[in-house]
């Protein structure tokens, strides 16, 4: 029995990549999001002309080669616009959902793992933050601390949080019963110890999903704060305040709205496609109730 | 009492363990009790292996969880040792971890899929402190997966690539990593192929002469129970039914449910094979939540009679096996002794 030779080594991450290489919709996902990190980290060097020079003689330009995107109201280059911001939207994405995936997580942990009154008492005050619309929560928020990217991003971060409490404690209260925590209490293990080593690495999988779908929100709430002007303060370039400057100019220069709001669109759309092909990949399980659903529908 | 004399090394006395059915309403009252395990008593010497057997859904698992406390018992007592484990707090129960093990059905489930073979089975050495440092935790490990029949070279492997024998091995090796008197084994072989079983099983049992152990055997197949056991138990919807050693239990079963148990095994010997005459038993198994009055067998015995519906039959001496090994039965046709349902069941 013990001289069986062994099968070769078959890594979990590598099978996950590999479902995931053959979903070209999640393919271009990720390659738009590699470009879009490349613009975000470069955007300066990559824009052909300053993204705050006013420009005044120039105002209104349409798309030309000097000026791909056109020029705004104040004669500024929209694509250099549009490159520079997109540096702020993915911050602001990255760093709010970075926040809400750490305290919601650690929430969410707690609650599935411990269940009764700890349970019922953090999910019940998830559930009061989740009862309020997400914007007008961060706008509720953002009235309190003051308008401005670093409160638009606790902002943000906080209206997220209860989705990946939720997702955490929902798969927390299927690892919990199984044997293998089982097994670790038997030997003694604490709880905090299962929680980190067992629990954590194996509801990964959907808060993975989750993150990726959630930046998506994040970056589209970003954008609607700055919309509204509750997010990055003028002179800065941002796809949302981008949106509101030309609101006023819809009918005379539509190149103003049309490329920030490809670019929400784009970056928005490039992160769902990767989430749903991560969903996938992590969980065939999951792919295949969907796919008995489309049959009865 | 026990077959070596002296104090056994665990003892099981009138342990309950109730789950409470909730209600749908807003204050989810609690609507009755499923009586998972409802005035268990056994004991078990040390060096000796008790099986406990039962069909599904009797209470056999719950009863090993709860002697481990990984549920808590509602009622009765849990001994190890002279200690009362029932009323431990964190920290002694915590000590008592590196003397009961735990050997788990489904080597699928009961290993973490996430973690290599040998964070499993060094687990139990990081919680408690031993063999402390890198070369001496990675010498350990090794050690722990020779005994079980496996290559140490095994410790980077994950579940996934091991097969189920491989893997209840592994479970065996973490039982055994933190050098526990007693171990409980919750149908260690149930899951595995019919080829891997015997392997299994004679692991089990070498282990036991070679590092003094002490097994409570858990399981659905009496065969399997008969193979390892010194003595058995027969478990019948949350209660034990009858006690004997093995010969005695197969020669003189004592309860007419250890009887059909008994005749559902087949004889490997074709002449006594055909004449061997199964007792059928009628019925399902009543629901816990709301167990028969008086004993709980009345509904399926094919022997059911005045006194049954009645009283709720206590464990009674009805012989001596070999080595003077007790023979206990629950069951009037032995003579009528126990508690008048009313009192015994004053809930229902």
């Amino acid at each position: 029995m013990t001289d069986v030779a062994l099968p070769p080594h078959r890594s979990r991450t590598r099978d996950v990549l590999g479902v995931l290489s053959k979903n070209r919709l999640a393919i271009v996902g990720l390659v738009v999001l590699l470009l879009l990190g490349v613009v975000a980290l470069f955007g300066e060097w990559l824009a052909p002309h300053s993204p705050t020079r006013t420009n005044i003689p120039n105002r209104l330009e349409p798309p030309s080669l000097t000026h791909p995107f056109g020029t705004d109201e104040l004669g500024r280059d929209i694509l250099s616009r549009v490159l520079v911001a997109a540096r702020v939207s993915l911050q602001v994405g990255f760093i709010a959902v970075g926040l809400s995936l750490a305290v919601g997580v650690t929430i969410g942990l707690v609650a599935g793992y411990y269940g009764r009154f700890v349970d019922t008492a953090l999910m019940r005050f998830m559930d009061m933050v989740f009862a309020f619309p997400a914007i007008l929560l961060a706008i509720a928020i953002l009235a309190v601390l003051g308008p401005g990217i670093r409160n638009a991003m606790i902002a943000i971060g906080i209206v997220y949080t209860p989705i990946f409490a939720r997702v955490t404690r929902g798969s927390v209260l299927s690892v919990r019963e199984e044997d293998y925590v089982r097994a670790s209490r038997s030997v003694g293990a604490s709880g905090p110890r299962i929680i980190v080593r067992h629990v954590l690495p194996n509801v990964m999988g959907p808060i993975i999903v989750q993150t990726s779908l959630s930046l998506a929100f994040a970056i589209l709430s970003e954008a609607a704060l700055s919309f509204l002007g509750l997010g990055v303060q003028p002179p800065d370039p941002a796809w949302g305040r981008m949106l509101a400057e030309a609101r006023g100019f819809v009918r005379v220069a539509w190149w103003m709205g049309v490329f920030p709001g490809l670019a929400i669109v784009v970056t928005v759309m490039a992160f769902n496609l990767l989430g749903d092909g991560l969903r996938d990949a992590l969980d065939p399980r999951q792919k295949s109730v969907i796919e008995s659903r489309g049959h009865l529908l | 009492m026990t077959a070596g004399g002296g104090e056994p090394l665990l003892a099981v006395e009138d342990l309950q363990v109730w789950f409470p059915i909730k209600g749908n309403g807003v204050l989810r009252r609690t609507a009755g009790h499923v009586r998972a395990v409802d005035g268990v008593s056994f004991t078990i010497a040390r060096g000796e292996t008790l099986g406990l057997v039962g069909e599904s859904g009797c209470g056999k698992t719950t009863t090993g969880l709860a002697i481990l406390r990984l549920l808590e018992p509602t009622g009765g007592r849990v001994r190890f040792d002279g200690d009362d484990v029932t009323g431990m707090g964190r920290r002694r129960l915590r000590a008592l971890r590196r003397r009961m093990a735990m050997v788990f059905q489904d080597p699928y489930s009961s290993l973490d899929p996430r973690l290599s073979v040998g964070a499993i089975v060094s687990e139990p050495l990081d919680v408690h402190r031993l063999h402390t440092g890198r070369a001496a935790r990675k010498a350990r490990v090794g050690e722990l997966l020779e005994l079980v029949g496996l290559r140490p070279e095994l410790r980077d492997r994950y579940p996934h690539e091991l097969s189920g024998g491989q893997r209840q091995r592994v479970g065996v090796a973490r039982a055994l990593a933190v050098e526990p008197d007693l171990i409980v084994c919750d149908e260690p072989i149930a899951a595995l192929d019919v080829s891997i079983q015997a392997q299994v099983l004679n692991l089990l049992d070498d282990l036991q002469d070679e590092l003094d152990l002490t097994y409570l055997f858990i399981a659905h197949d009496l065969a399997a129970v008969q193979h390892v056991s010194d003595r058995i138990a027969v478990m019948y919807l949350g209660r034990v039914v009858e006690v004997a050693d093995r010969a005695r239990l197969a020669a003189e079963p004592a309860h007419p449910y250890t009887r059909a148990l008994l005749s559902a095994v087949p004889i490997p010997d074709p002449p006594r094979e055909r004449a061997r005459r199964r007792i059928i038993l009628e019925g399902d198994l009543p629901s816990p939540a709301d167990p028969p009055s008086g004993c709980n067998f009345r509904t399926r015995c094919p022997e059911v009679f005045e006194p049954c519906p009645r009283v709720d039959p206590a464990l009674q001496e009805v012989g001596r096996g070999t080595g003077g090994v007790p023979h206990e039965v629950a069951c009037h046709l032995h003579g009528v002794t126990g508690t008048p349902a009313e009192a015994g069941r004053a809930y229902s």
